[in-house]
């Protein structure tokens, strides 16, 4: 078995299961945000159970419109809030992003088996857990009784190699796999990364990578667990944990080979994230904006890949730059290390932790005929604003370089080794 | 059985296309509905009468898991989406809040918009009437069709926590 179907089987009472296959899986940890978890409270009222599971197994984070942007969010918030609060649950806010802050909290560990009312809770499968997104409604079956239903995805494997050079990063490694395999690549499918070139990866790199799994339509994006990952939970863990790999004769729908070594760093085109292209095809289209952060790019490696192309450097007039850490922690420790200084000498403008302008929703709108460069994960119609403006997602240090010269550019230009 | 004119859409229609999350605050699922499609049909709420349908090719609903975006296509008078694939976070959102969703590539390709559709659900035959052409959707898994004739979601739950778990 893959470690995806080795972890639903675990969940399910079962000692195999097979792709294709409906099971019901018992839930390690359940979550909602400040969009979707009025909706899975409105549903489990309905469901007519007075408690949840387990308080302590349900969590709710704050983070897409917050700190409250309007009236009508501050109210949402405060309902949740308080439902939060009569049900004894994890509540979260003003914490960071939900993406950002479970992992780093040790909320998530190894072998869990997670679901959340947001499409990128895929992101926990960096951990070596099966994490995938849901609806609200789904969200409330599983606060109420526990469980979720399944269809077994099949796995595809997809397998890197080689040294991906200076300045690419997990970002280009997984745009680049997008723009081979299509937003509907990988749909209904596991993608399980693999190969030296991903061993390599810092955790917050893979973070990046199983963040945008859904992006090419999955349900989850895993790694094995290495001592990488170990390092990274022992630090944090409170309780016991599973690390699980695939079997040496575990099938996968496909493998695919990527070789890192030839990459550019990658940038996604208008409107949708598969429209993928080497840096030097894209270069010199000027931009207004750049955004730095979100639970695809926020975390300290992301940050301080940043720092390193703006220390000592401008941001270009024309360019509004917006770097928003995805945590508090993260901002704390981007305080104690000086790159927040380095921001704000260059120019940049630094926010409180919020998924904001990448859902369109506040910290960074952009107008018509306007152009961002962003380290998030949608370049959707509309996603940031205007439906007249155009996103294009790169990874830190090129949206950084792109700030200072005001047109996309590849970091080298800016940043000379 | 369903009857309604098509509403014809590409490939990768996504969640912000189907509903923008700066309207992820309302509720109501016909206030949803006025601004459904919007980000890239800015007439569709208008054009749209009771009962119509929406076509689209592959992979309709990809992105976020916002429930609001079935729930705006529903009310915005849309009886039921007809596509290729769909993303898998859509589709269980769009069954969880009874929206019918059916897979159905033949249809799709021999379907423009303005032609007039029926649907019965319970077969899955749909019949292009303007064409002349009959179809057969793509069955649900058997554990859907149990979902469905449980009532949906939240039924099955209350069912099952009544069962004392016991299925």
């Amino acid at each position: 078995m893959t470690i995806v179907e080795k972890i639903i089987a675990a969940h399910s009472d079962r000692a195999e299961v097979r792709p294709g296959e409906f099971v019901t899986a018992k839930v390690d940890l359940v979550m909602a945000n400040d969009l979707t978890a009025g909706i899975a409270v409105d549903q489990f009222g309905k469901i007519g159970v007075e408690g949840v599971f387990d308080p302590k197994k349900v969590v709710f984070v704050m983070d897409h419109f917050v700190p409250n942007k309007d009236i009508a969010t501050a109210e949402q918030v405060k309902r949740l809030r308080e439902f939060a609060q009569a049900q004894g649950l994890i509540y979260l806010e003003n914490v960071g992003i939900e993406h950002v802050v479970l992992p780093e909290m040790g909320l998530v560990l190894p072998g869990d088996l997670v679901v959340g009312a947001d499409s990128h809770t895929c992101t926990y499968g960096a951990l070596g857990a099966f994490a995938t997104g849901m609806g609200s409604t789904d969200i409330a079956f599983a606060m109420a009784t526990g469980e979720v239903w399944l269809k077994v995805p099949p796995t595809i494997e997809f397998l890197y190699c080689g040294k991906a050079s200076k300045w690419v990063t997990g970002k280009d490694l997984i745009l680049y796999t997008i723009g081979q395999i299509g937003v509907d690549g990988a749909l209904y499918s596991a993608m399980e990364f693999t190969g030296d070139a991903v061993d390599a990866l810092t955790m917050d790199e893979r973070f990046t990578m199983a963040n945008m799994a859904v992006e090419a339509g999955a349900k989850a994006g895993v790694f094995r667990v290495d001592d990488r990952t170990l390092d990274y939970v022992r630090a944090r863990a409170e309780r016991a944990f599973t690390a699980y790999e695939s079997d040496p004769d575990a099938e996968y729908a496909q493998t695919i080979e990527i070789d890192a070594s030839s990459l550019e760093p990658q940038i996604s085109l208008p409107h949708s994230p598969d429209n993928v292209k080497p840096v030097s095809e894209v270069a010199g289209l000027r931009i207004d904006q750049a955004v730095i952060g979100s639970c695809t790019n926020g975390r300290l490696d992301d940050l301080r890949l940043c720092a390193e192309v703006l220390r000592g450097r401008r941001v270009h007039p024309r360019v509004r730059c917006i770097v928003i850490p995805g945590s508090q922690r993260v901002f704390l420790q981007a305080v104690r290390e000086g790159l927040i200084e380095v921001f704000l000498e260059a120019g940049a403008v630094v926010s409180t932790p919020t998924c904001g302008p990448c859902v369109g929703g506040h910290m960074g709108i952009i107008a018509s005929g306007e152009r961002c460069i962003s380290t998030t994960n949608r370049n959707f119609v509309g996603r940031m604003g205007s439906p007249e403006a155009e996103i294009f997602l790169s990874n830190p240090a090129v949206a950084a370089a792109s700030a200072v010269t005001g047109e996309i550019c590849h970091p080298e230009e800016v940043a000379k080794p | 059985m369903i009857r309604g004119r098509v509403h014809k859409y590409g490939s990768n229609i996504d969640t912000d296309a189907i509903i923008p999350a700066r309207y992820a605050n309302l509720r109501d699922p016909v206030e949803l509905g006025r601004h459904c499609m919007e980000n890239i049909d800015p007439s569709f709420a208008q054009k749209v009468r009771r009962g119509d349908i929406i076509v689209a090719t592959s992979n309709f609903g990809c992105g976020s898991s916002r429930e609001i975006a079935p729930l705006s296509i529903k009310g915005a008078g849309i009886s039921c989406v007809i596509a290729k694939s769909f993303a898998r976070i859509f589709f269980r959102n769009a069954i969880n809040i009874g929206l019918p969703v059916l897979e159905c590539a033949e249809a799709v390709d021999n379907t423009e918009t303005g032609d007039e559709l029926e649907v019965d659900l319970s077969s899955g035959e749909i019949t292009n009437l303007s064409k002349g052409m009959v179809f057969k959707a793509a069955p649900y898994p058997d554990f859907i069709k149990g979902l469905i004739s449980a009532g949906g979601l939240i039924e099955y739950a209350r069912q099952i926590l009544k069962s004392g778990g016991e299925r």
